[in-house]
This record gives C-alpha cells, sequence and structure tokens, in this order.
C-alpha cells in the first residue's frame, strides 16, 4: 500500500512542479518554500554526524593519552589519572543482555496476546497500556528501583535465587552474592520493564501485516493458535521481529537514569550478577559534573562515543531490517 | 487411532499453555504498571500541598516546595518546544512532500529514526561540548537545545506520518485549481495533517518534561529562584535525582511528590494526544 501511494504521489509530484503558469511569483515562492524545508531536513541529516565529530574531537586527549589500549583497559582511578572503558562497556552489555532475555519473551507474549487472543474491546485499553509503561519517565523506573523493588528484591526474591540457583553447575556463580537489593540483576531486571513497550509494539504491528489468507489456510488444515503463531505468522514476521528486538536493545543500551539509581557505581567487573557494577551511561551521570581536569573529562567524553557508536550499529540494524520487511510486504501485496 | 488422539492432545495440551503464557505475561506487564504508579500515589501524594507550588527547595532538614524546578522545568520545555516545533515540521514537511526524489530524504528519515532512539545522554555530553564548554558555564540555554534537539526528531517523524495520511486527490484538486505547491502543503496538507501534528508535539513534550539525563551537563542545577536563562536552572527532573539520591528523609518525600507530579503530567498529555488524534481521525 505504501508503495502504491508513493507512485501516487510522484505523479502528484511531476503535475505540480510544473509551474502553475501564471506566475513567475508562485514558482519563485515555491523554491524558496522547497529550499527551506530541504534545509531543515540537512540540518536533521547533519545532526547524527555533528554529534559524532563533536564527541570524536572532545575524546582527543584521552584518546591521545591511552591509544586504543582505553577500551581494553580495566583501569579507572582519578587520583593517578589512569582510565579504561572495560567495565562501563562489560557492564552496560551485561546489563542489556539480561533485559534482553527476559524481556524479549515477555514482549512476545503481549504482543501475541493483543493480536491473536485479546476480544476486540480489550485491544485499545491493552495498546494504552503499554504505551503508558512507555510514557513513564526513567527516572521513575529508577526511584522506584531504589525505593521499592530493590528492597523487596533483597528481601524476598535474591535469597531465594541464592540458595535455588547459587548451586547450578555452570552458572551458578552468577547467582551468588550477598543480598543487597542494587546490582546488574537488578538494573538488568527494570530495563526488561522499560523495553517491554518498545519491543511489544514493533511486534504487534508486524504481526498484524500477516495476510489474513496465510492465518487462514493455517487454520483450515487444524493448526492451534499456537502452531499458527510459531509456524506462520513467526516466519513471516521475523525480520520484523529482530528489528524491534534490535530497537529494544538500542534502548536499553543506552538508558541512563534508571540503570544509574540501582546499578550501585562500583567500577568493577563481578563475576556475580548480584553485584554492583557500572555501565557507561551511567557512569556519565553520577561522574562527568564532579570530572576534574582534561583527560578526566575526555575519558567520559569517549565513553559517550563509544555508546553512541555501539547504539547507532544496533539501531541501524534493527532500522535496515525493519525497511527490508516493508518492501518483502510491498512486493507480495 | 489411539496414537493420533495422543498427537492431537498433546498440540491442544502445548496450545493451552502457551496461550497461558501470553495471558500471563499481559498480566505481569499491568502489574508492574500497577505497582510503579501505586507507589507514587502511596508517597507521593501526601506530600503535595499549596507549599509545594509556592516554596523553593529546601536544605535537608526544612520545609520547602518544588516551585523553582517546576518553574525551570516549564521555561526549558517551553522553549526546547518553541525550537524544536518549527524545524521539526519543516524537516518533515520535505521528507513527506518533496521527498519522493533524490538522496536526501530517504537518508534523513534513516537518521531521525536512529536519533529518535539515540541515547538521551550522549545529547547532553555533545551540548555540554556545543554550549557549555565552548562558553565556559552551565545554562540553562544549554538545557533547552538539548532537550529542542530530543523534540525536534519526534516532532519531525509525526509530522511526515500525518502528512502522507493527507489524501493526495486533496492536493491534485488543490493543484487543478492552480494553486502553487506551497499554498498546496500550506492550505492543504497542513490543515488537513493539523490534529496529527499537534499530537506529535505534545508527545514531544510529554518526552522531555521527563528527560533528566540530557539536563545533567547543560542546565546542571539550582536551589534557588532563577529565570535567567544564562545561568545553571534547576528543573524538576534533575531536582528528583539529587534528591533521591541523597539520605535526608525530607528530601525523599519532596522526590517522590515531584515524582508523582512529573507522571501525572506527563501521562495525562499521553492520554490526552492520543484521544484528540483519535477524536479527529475518526470524525
Amino acid at each position: 500500500m505504501n508503495v502504491a501511494q508513493s507512485t501516487l504521489d510522484q505523479v502528484v509530484l511531476v503535475e505540480q512542479t510544473k509551474p502553475p503558469g501564471d506566475t513567475d511569483k508562485g514558482a519563485l515562492w515555491d523554491s524558496i518554500f522547497r529550499n527551506t524545508t530541504k534545509f531543515f531536513a540537512f540540518l536533521v541529516f547533519c545532526l547524527l554526524f555533528g554529534i559524532m565529530l563533536t564527541l570524536f574531537y572532545g575524546s582527543l586527549p584521552a584518546l591521545k593519552t591511552f591509544g586504543f589500549s582505553f577500551i581494553t583497559s580495566d583501569a579507572w582511578n582519578p587520583v593517578t589519572v589512569q582510565f579504561g572503558a572495560k567495565v562501563p562497556i562489560v557492564g552496560t552489555l551485561v546489563t542489556s543482555a539480561i533485559a534482553m532475555l527476559i524481556g524479549i519473551p515477555l514482549s512476545f507474549g503481549i504482543a501475541l496476546f493483543i493480536t491473536e487472543l485479546s476480544p476486540k474491546w480489550l485491544k485499545r485499553p491493552l495498546g494504552i497500556a503499554v504505551e503508558l509503561l512507555a510514557g513513564v519517565p526513567s527516572i521513575i523506573y529508577g526511584m522506584w528501583g531504589l525505593f521499592v523493588f530493590a528492597p523487596f528484591f533483597a528481601d524476598n526474591i535474591q535469597p531465594w535465587v541464592n540458595d535455588n540457583m547459587g548451586n547450578l553447575p555452570g552458572i551458578g556463580f552468577l547467582f551468588q552474592g550477598p543480598p543487597m537489593g542494587i546490582g546488574m540483576l537488578t538494573a538488568g531486571l527494570i530495563l526488561a520493564i522499560m523495553v517491554i513497550p518498545f519491543i511489544a509494539s514493533v511486534m504487534r504491528d508486524v504481526f498484524e501485516i500477516v495476510p489474513a489468507m496465510h492465518k487462514e489456510s493455517a487454520y483450515g488444515l487444524g493448526a492451534t493458535t499456537w502452531e499458527v503463531v510459531w509456524k506462520v505468522v513467526l516466519p513471516y514476521t521475523k525480520i520484523g521481529v529482530v528489528g524491534g528486538i534490535m530497537l529494544g536493545l538500542g534502548r536499553a543500551l543506552g538508558e541512563t537514569m534508571a540503570v544509574t539509581f540501582v546499578i550501585g557505581n562500583a567500577h568493577d567487573i563481578s563475576t556475580s550478577l548480584m553485584m554492583p557494577g557500572n555501565t557507561i551511561s551511567s557512569a556519565l551521570a553520577n561522574e562527568f559534573t564532579e570530572a576534574v581536569g582534561d583527560v578526566y573529562t575526555s575519558s567520559l567524553i569517549t565513553l559517550g562515543l563509544l555508546l553512541f557508536v555501539i547504539t547507532f550499529i544496533v539501531l541501524a540494524c534493527s532500522k535496515l531490517l525493519l525497511i527490508k520487511l516493508a518492501q518483502k510486504e510491498g512486493k507480495q501485496s | 487411532m489411539s496414537f493420533n488422539n495422543r498427537l492431537y492432545f498433546q498440540r491442544r495440551l502445548v496450545n493451552v499453555i502457551n496461550l497461558s503464557i501470553s495471558m500471563f505475561t499481559v498480566v505481569v506487564a499491568l502489574f508492574f504498571l500497577g505497582w510503579i504508579l501505586y507507589t507514587l500515589f502511596l508517597n507521593g501524594f501526601h506530600g503535595i500541598s499549596a507549599a509545594t507550588f509556592t516554596k523553593m527547595t529546601p536544605p535537608p532538614g526544612s520545609a520547602g516546595g518544588l516551585v523553582n524546578a517546576i518553574m525551570g522545568s516549564l521555561l526549558m520545555v517551553s522553549i526546547a518546544t518553541l525550537i524544536g516545533t518549527p524545524v521539526g515540521i519543516l524537516a518533515g514537511t520535505y521528507l513527506a512532500e518533496f521527498g519522493q526524489t533524490g538522496w536526501l530524504a530517504p537518508a534523513t528519515r534513516f537518521i531521525n529514526d536512529i536519533l529518535l532512539s539515540a541515547p538521551s545522554i550522549v545529547i547532553g555530553l555533545f551540548v555540554y561540548e556545543l554550549a557549555v564548554h565552548s562558553v565556559g558555564h552551565f545554562s540553562a540555554w544549554a538545557g533547552a537545545l538539548a532537550l529542542a534537539l530530543i523534540v525536534l526528531p519526534v516532532v519531525v517523524r509525526t509530522t511526515e506520518n500525518m502528512l502522507q495520511l493527507v489524501p493526495s486527490s486533496l492536493r491534485e484538486a488543490a493543484a487543478a485549481l492552480g494553486a502553487p505547491q506551497w499554498k498546496v502543503v500550506m492550505m492543504i496538507s497542513y490543515k488537513a495533517a493539523r490534529a496529527g501534528i499537534m499530537t506529535g508535539v505534545l508527545l514531544a513534550i510529554a518526552r522531555v518534561f521527563g528527560e533528566t539525563a540530557p539536563l545533567l551537563f547543560t542546565a546542571l542545577n539550582n536551589q534557588f529562584w532563577s529565570t535567567n536563562m544564562e545561568g545553571p536552572m534547576s528543573s524538576l527532573a534533575v531536582i528528583i535525582f539529587q534528591f533521591a539520591m541523597s539520605p535526608y528523609k525530607d528530601w525523599h518525600d519532596l522526590a517522590w511528590s515531584g515524582a508523582l507530579l512529573i507522571t501525572l503530567f506527563v501521562l495525562g498529555l499521553n492520554i490526552l494526544a492520543r484521544s484528540m488524534f483519535k477524536n479527529t481521525s475518526s470524525n
């Protein structure tokens, strides 16, 4: 439908770009208007490169001092002016991985319910509820996490996790540690709740583009609802589903305030997920305004640049996949 | 035959189990939404009084309100909206109305979608380098600029989508009457897409009102009343961050009140925007 729309637009455009005839004044205003809008579009286009270049410029002092070993070094000592990005990078990846592990199945379940199971009257309120989850500012998640969820987690869940999952062969060490409430696991859990609306709404949207004919054929062969979803809907939309997951991942990687509250801000890599850690964004939020000296500030800006590059790659992949799905959809309809 | 029955039963069982799990995930999400809102009301509601809207943020141990933070938030969000909206609408117009040829429109669309999800703390860093480091002091202008950069992609996106919903036949009709293209856009497309574009602006305001990360290194914070855009300014979100991270009980209470205010404002704006768009699009 989109393709049909845009070819129609093109026809209209060709018709419109012919000068309306009467005056040159009309054509002059046309070109002024068109170029003004073009200028601002170009501004948006440049913004991304502006951000990259500015951050790169800001990170030069740190890169000059430490070179590329900055990325692999786990030092973080403002007194001796030794900095490295390994700890925050690992923290960012670990918390996001936890968020994805929990967030993806939850989002899938929600999208499945909204598209296939929900009675019609419930669809809209549910959609709004999911959007409200996205609308709650991240600082609120952080406060709730620090004052409500972390103590609850420490008192009720972590002892159980310690006892029951701490002895698991192979991965048990991940779950051993003092029940403090704050730490990587808590941050990951809160991130999981925060990415649900983003992943679930993309999944819902792509599930809805599956042609009814495909689903009806499967139902006609006697497939159950689950089989239709798992064997017809999911294969048809897998590119879009992955795109939605990447979008959620991009959000999780860059999320700042919610994580800053509950991560504990410790510059260590611990084997246990129960221990406090640090992410790129929480290190920035906690330390940037207190950083003294060029190299310290610049090291933090380099962290920001790394975060931006990582999220850029993830989000670009997500976008490309979603575009690919839209094209496939255009060809078939 | 009995084998087939068993297979059938098994498939039905898998179906029922998985669909129950799906229902359960919805309950989980709603439970967390409910839990968060319940906590906010429980802790924030009793602290809201006239003093919240008339007194300054206090030093620890004394009573006070949030008026300077509320003022700062309103001021910076308003300026951010005033900067971000026109730029966003014009850029979105290019994408929807003139973007059928050339490389700029698809490239901008792609980049805009990435900016839409870019980490807001990075935007804060960018503006710090641009407008704080180069000038030498934190300022509310920098804070407003950082927020404007977050408003911008939201407005670009919704403007483009809404303009594309306008039927081409309307534009053709206007063009057939001899209207030049700028007139077609200004008087036909904008008018038809007005409600949708407004929705986008409201959603953008809702989004930046709760933003904390981009303000941390730009507008910084201020314990006093200030409307001086050249200097640091407090905002509701940053005050919440500062007060919640502090060890003082009365600061925590104020932070909860602030959190409730922010959430009510943001969610209210969200619901208003969506219901407004729904009404006009169904008529």
